[in-house]
């Protein structure tokens, strides 16, 4: 596999363009996961997300998480774009596009790259509910957000 | 030693600045980083021993040896996607 493509980017990402990258006449499949803002969680209202990286040690984690992806499966091309800043409901905040001769290998690569990029690539997000407060989400902590409600400006 | 090290997302929110320094044992590892964070800045008490550490930008365990000059970064668990 040549070597991936990897970004950090303040601006919106380019999906499409992300996707043509990718895609070869030796791949059969070519998948595309973009995750999204969503409104809701658990109920609650989000006006939107903050998303901040340790930027260095991110792009390290998500080329390591793209070869480790090639080894694992006959992959074509992998590239893998996350956005940071601040971003509305809706806005794309991550993409990951996988090309494969065969779609098996690239629904598996596409599924364990999302899961593994959530679990170690250092990029937190900042919930901003419709209260007003603002609330990191660091999963297993306990009491994550009462001891810092911010108001929003 | 003088370590310098860089917070981010609520860690940083809590100690209230970023990067930190502090001071460590001349052998000093990644587990005796943490007990001089938490001592230096009690506020990270909530996050206590949720918060990972990387050296040289990649995860490392408690009884990883420390030297200054090298890039280190303390941080809660992630949660990009």
């Amino acid at each position: 596999m040549p070597a991936p493509y990897i970004e950090l980017t303040h601006h919106p990402i380019d999906y499409p363009t992300l996707t043509e990258r990718v895609r070869s006449p030796q791949a059969g499949a070519v998948l595309l996961f973009l995750g999204t803002v969503r409104e809701f969680t658990s109920g609650r209202q989000t006006l939107r997300l903050g998303y901040e990286a340790y930027p260095q040690m991110a792009l390290s984690k998500m080329r390591e998480l793209a070869e480790q992806a090639a080894q694992r499966w006959p992959l074509t091309e992998v590239a893998i774009v996350h956005r940071l800043g601040l971003l509305e409901l809706g806005e794309i905040s991550v993409a990951i596009a996988v090309s494969a001769p065969h779609r098996d290998q690239g629904f598996e690569a596409g599924r364990w790259l999302i899961d593994t990029l959530k679990e170690v690539v250092p990029v937190w997000k900042q919930e901003n509910w419709s209260d007003g407060t603002q609330e990191w989400v660091h999963p297993g902590t306990s009491g994550n957000g009462a001891a810092l409600l911010v108001p929003d400006p | 030693m003088k370590l310098s090290v860089q917070l981010f997302a609520r860690a940083r929110d809590l100690a209230g600045t970023s990067p930190v320094e502090v001071e460590l044992p001349d052998e000093g590892d990644v587990a005796s980083l943490r007990r001089a964070l938490a001592l230096k800045f009690p506020s990270l008490a909530p996050l206590g021993p949720h918060l990972l550490v990387a050296v040289g930008q990649d995860y490392a365990g408690d009884q990883q040896r420390l030297s200054p000059g090298l890039e280190i970064a303390c941080f809660p668990p992630v949660s990009g996607g």
